[in-house]
């Protein structure tokens, strides 16, 4: 445990930066002891982001000053900042899935034995590294061949192997299920021993305090408090965060079923859709006004059977029906013109046109629905773009910027603008509070339950089980890609799901 | 729905905001500030071209045809503009057009082959000159339907899609004239390439209203938005339900019948078709005009005005470098480097390299004070 009589490892003062007259950081001081996890909590455009990115010298500081053990540090690139003992591992892990474990750990310095490359030596010593980190995987196979928590582990022992002193991570459990936090959270531990630093970014509350010796909370680019983890009661974190006082609304059920009588008509009857290979045969029911969450662990099936019901994939078997009438869901584009939208897990690959702007990736679904020909025309574009920016409360300066520029939940809240201004019937939202800050998670949890009074129907995958209880009228628990059962009203809490899903 | 539609598709009305005065130069300008470098860079390269011969932008009329270096820039490009204002489409989606040049041979074939039965005496109402233009522009937009079907649906990557008809098309193109050079003589088909119109050579009008009609073809419809969103992220477009398909046959099309007029335009300078030479290297002509005008070859976003002077900036380079005293075999290496200023000139990661080799001087100069 580190007290503050110890040298500092990283002490940076003053930051500050800004872009474009905006400061995104200012005079921030943040201080890394060695053998600590520090963790760095704020909402999105809080500034977390670009702290990382002034250290590991991807932006060049403005002002203020970086001590790496007491002395001044100019990291010029990445690569520089890792010469200089600074390793970050991202969400992306930035590593090559076709080589084998041993080659992504060495890649570029592989060991030589008589002036050539020698394998068995390479596979023996990352054998060994593994081994210091209690993991005994075969070094030899693909990397894709691991899950996503082997792969970060693996990006992490590679950066701390590259004479790292301070390890940043950026949200490294974000796609890890429970068990897999668990195997990420003993070697960040034996990292400590080690008496390495960490620098831990994340969304989940529960894991700041599990894992985390201090927490620094920024807010719109400044610090506004820097505590000892065990000292801080979760309340005051919140609304430090914030910046409000907040009272924690979910884990409770506020939707209490109103929806799901019998008045409301069936809007989508799935029946025996099935793919091989990604999702065993379901039935599934939506009605018009009802919100239906996915519960069930990763790779369970859940965003399979959402991409099956979206006509991502096409379903081997079965049928469907909108509003009882029989349609064939063969391709995204038939499902939007039945009424259905998908906000996609992956909202960078899958979901946003990066290089367009905030107007014109809200109003895409929509043009592409009405056809090439018939233009929307600039003023009315425009009008919508407005109205949703005001309505999902997006942060930014206006509706030309391009999207890339947005934080991860205001990114989200467009792709959602994306297909309010398309108008669709059915919404299947895959994960759509993963990664962004508490104040735009409730408000997007509130957009969803909105969305429902106003009738649509909704299908929610999420892998937060209080945020399923909270909102959902139906849970749908899945598991091996399997449907396994359907609670519906009084039957849906966190346990009954857990319960659903460990039961034989 | 279609009441929705009506609704959406009517504008809005004019008080609401004024914040759309501004856009329509923005949106002929798109790409940041690439756009100031290349109309840096073609002025510039004017300039040189003034240097090097004092009468370059003397401009004169003689026989009722305005003449003049500067003039023989503007009719020479007119075929690059025109390839490059297709070849913009393409690689915005994140293909690229290899077959341009050799779709102009194709399509100058079949014309000379088809004027020449005309010339031969058939009443064939398809060989009479209109017809032939049309025929040799459907010949072009079926090319481009080829290398559309090869992309767009059966997935073949497009550098190798094309690459196939820019073998073969030369190929095609001798079979078209059975291994000749047809020569012909009929005034329609020589207008393409030799005619004028108030002294200005035929092909200047023809690369302006080509550039003229695609800009509100793809910019007054959805369709550029809708390029530029399959390019940017194919996987995200197709989730939003943008239809890939059509818009990439769409673009292929377009390029082929750019080809085919450009194609037109070179035969009739010459009042014969030569399947061997007609657009030959036409095609990366084409590319290097798109990248100046600072399309990326990975797409997105896109400009044709700014492709249409990449296509003069290249042209305005041949010329000057022709009339100069430089030794002809010296020339290749001249554009290239000519060419890679350009593009140097553009490059971010260029600018703040020199920035920084300029600092220390800077900081060193209170020293010899």
């Amino acid at each position: 445990m580190s007290t503050n009589e110890q040298p500092a490892l990283l002490e940076v003062r003053g930051l500050t930066k800004t872009f474009t007259a905006t400061p995104a950081l200012s005079e921030v001081d943040f201080t890394l002891y060695p053998g600590e996890v520090h963790a760095v909590l704020g909402e999105n455009g809080a500034g977390k982001s670009t702290l990382i990115k002034v250290i590991t010298g991807v932006y060049k500081r403005d002002a203020g000053t970086i001590h790496l053990n007491g002395k001044l540090i100019e990291p010029r690139s990445p690569g520089h900042a890792q010469e200089l003992g600074i390793s970050a591992v991202y969400q992306e892990i930035n590593l090559i899935p076709t080589l084998s474990v041993a080659e992504n750990l060495y890649v570029g310095r592989q060991p030589r034995f008589l002036g050539m490359v020698s394998m068995q030596l390479m596979n023996k010593k990352a054998r060994k590294l593994l081994k210091t980190f209690n993991i005994d995987i075969d070094v030899t196979r693909d990397l894709s061949s691991y899950s996503i928590a082997i792969q970060q582990i693996v990006a992490i022992v590679r950066g701390v192997d590259l004479s790292a002193k301070i390890l940043i991570l950026d949200e490294p459990t974000s796609s890890l299920d429970r068990h897999e936090v668990e195997t990420l959270f003993s070697v960040i531990r034996s990292l400590k021993e080690h008496g390495i630093g960490i620098l831990l970014i994340t969304h989940f509350l529960d894991q700041v305090y599990e894992i985390s010796d201090r927490i620094t909370v920024l807010r719109n680019g400044r610090k506004v408090g820097e505590h000892l983890t065990k000292e801080l009661p979760r309340a005051k974190l919140i609304s430090e965060m914030l910046g409000r006082e907040f009272t924690e609304t979910l884990g409770k059920r506020s939707n209490q079923i109103t929806n799901s009588d019998s008045k409301h008509d069936t809007f989508l009857d799935i029946k025996g859709f099935a793919k091989r290979g990604m999702i065993e045969p379901f039935d599934l029911e939506i009605k018009k006004g009802e919100i239906v969450g996915l519960a069930g662990l990763l790779g369970s099936g859940r965003t399979e059977m959402g991409h099956l019901v979206f006509g991502i994939n096409r379903s081997e078997k079965g049928e469907a029906y909108v509003e009882s009438k029989k349609v064939k869901i063969s391709s995204p584009r038939k499902a939007i013109r039945y009424g259905f939208g998908l906000c996609p897990e992956d909202r960078k690959v899958e979901g946003l046109i990066a290089d367009l702007t905030i107007r014109e990736n809200i109003i895409l679904a929509l043009q592409a629905k009405l056809g090439w020909y018939r233009h929307i025309p600039y003023k009315r574009q425009e009008q919508y773009a407005d109205e949703m920016i005001e309505a999902l409360h997006i942060v930014t300066t206006d509706a030309e910027k391009p999207v890339r520029e947005l934080s991860g939940g205001n990114q989200q809240k467009v792709i959602l603008a994306r297909w309010l201004v398309s108008n669709p019937e059915l919404l299947i939202l895959d994960e759509p509070t993963r990664g962004i800050d508490i104040g735009a998670h409730a408000e997007i949890i509130n957009i969803i339950k909105r969305l429902a009074k106003e009738g649509k129907a909704l299908m929610v995958i999420s892998s937060e089980l209080a945020e399923v209880v909270d909102y959902s009228d139906r849970v749908v628990v899945l598991r091996d890609r399997k449907k396994l059962t359907e609670l519906t009203g009084d039957e849906i809490s966190e346990d009954a799901i857990m319960q659903a899903i460990a039961e034989k | 729905m279609v009441e929705m539609e009506k609704q959406v598709l009517t504008p809005v009305n004019e008080n609401k905001s004024q914040k759309a005065t501004n856009f329509k130069w923005r949106n002929i300008f798109r790409g940041d500030n690439r756009a100031l470098w290349t109309i840096l860079a073609l002025i510039i390269i004017l300039l040189a071209d003034r240097m090097v011969s004092p009468t370059f932008f003397t401009v004169r009329m003689i026989n009722g045809r305005l003449t003049g270096s500067l003039i023989n820039t503007l009719d020479g490009a007119a075929p690059i503009i025109l390839l490059s204002i297709g070849m913009t489409l393409v690689i915005a989606t994140k293909g690229v057009d290899l077959s341009v040049g050799a779709v102009m041979a194709i399509c100058a074939a079949v014309s000379a082959v088809l004027i020449n039965r005309h010339e031969a005496g058939s009443d064939n109402i398809l060989y009479y000159p209109g017809f032939v233009i049309a025929i040799a522009i459907l010949v072009g937009a079926l090319c481009g339907l080829w290398n559309g079907i090869l992309v767009a649906l059966f997935d073949i990557q497009p550098i190798i899609a094309t690459l196939i008809l820019m073998v073969a098309g030369r190929g095609i193109a001798q079979m078209i004239t059975d291994g000749q050079s047809p020569t012909y003589t009929d005034e329609t088909l020589a207008f393409m390439g030799q005619g004028t119109i108030f002294g200005m050579p035929f092909p200047v009008y023809v690369a302006i209203i080509a550039l003229v009609v695609v800009y509100l073809l793809v910019r007054r419809t959805a369709l550029g938005l809708l390029i530029e969103s399959v390019g940017i992220n194919a996987k995200a477009s197709h989730y939003t339900g943008v239809n890939a398909t059509v818009i990439k046959l769409f673009v292929y099309i377009i390029s082929g019948i750019c080809a085919a007029i450009a194609g037109l335009i070179v035969a009739g300078e010459n009042t014969y078709a030569d399947p061997h030479t007609a657009g030959m290297w036409s095609e990366l002509d084409a590319i290097v005009a798109v990248v100046i005008g600072g399309t990326l070859l990975s797409g997105g976003r896109f400009s044709l005005v700014l492709s249409a002077m990449g296509a003069l900036i290249i042209q305005s380079l041949r010329i000057g470098l022709y009339i100069s005293d430089l030794h002809p075999n010296a020339n290749l290496v001249v554009k290239a480097i000519v060419i890679l200023l350009v593009l140097l000139l553009q490059s971010k990661e260029f600018k703040q390299a020199v920035g920084r080799l300029f600092k220390p001087v800077l900081k060193l100069r209170p020293v010899f004070k």
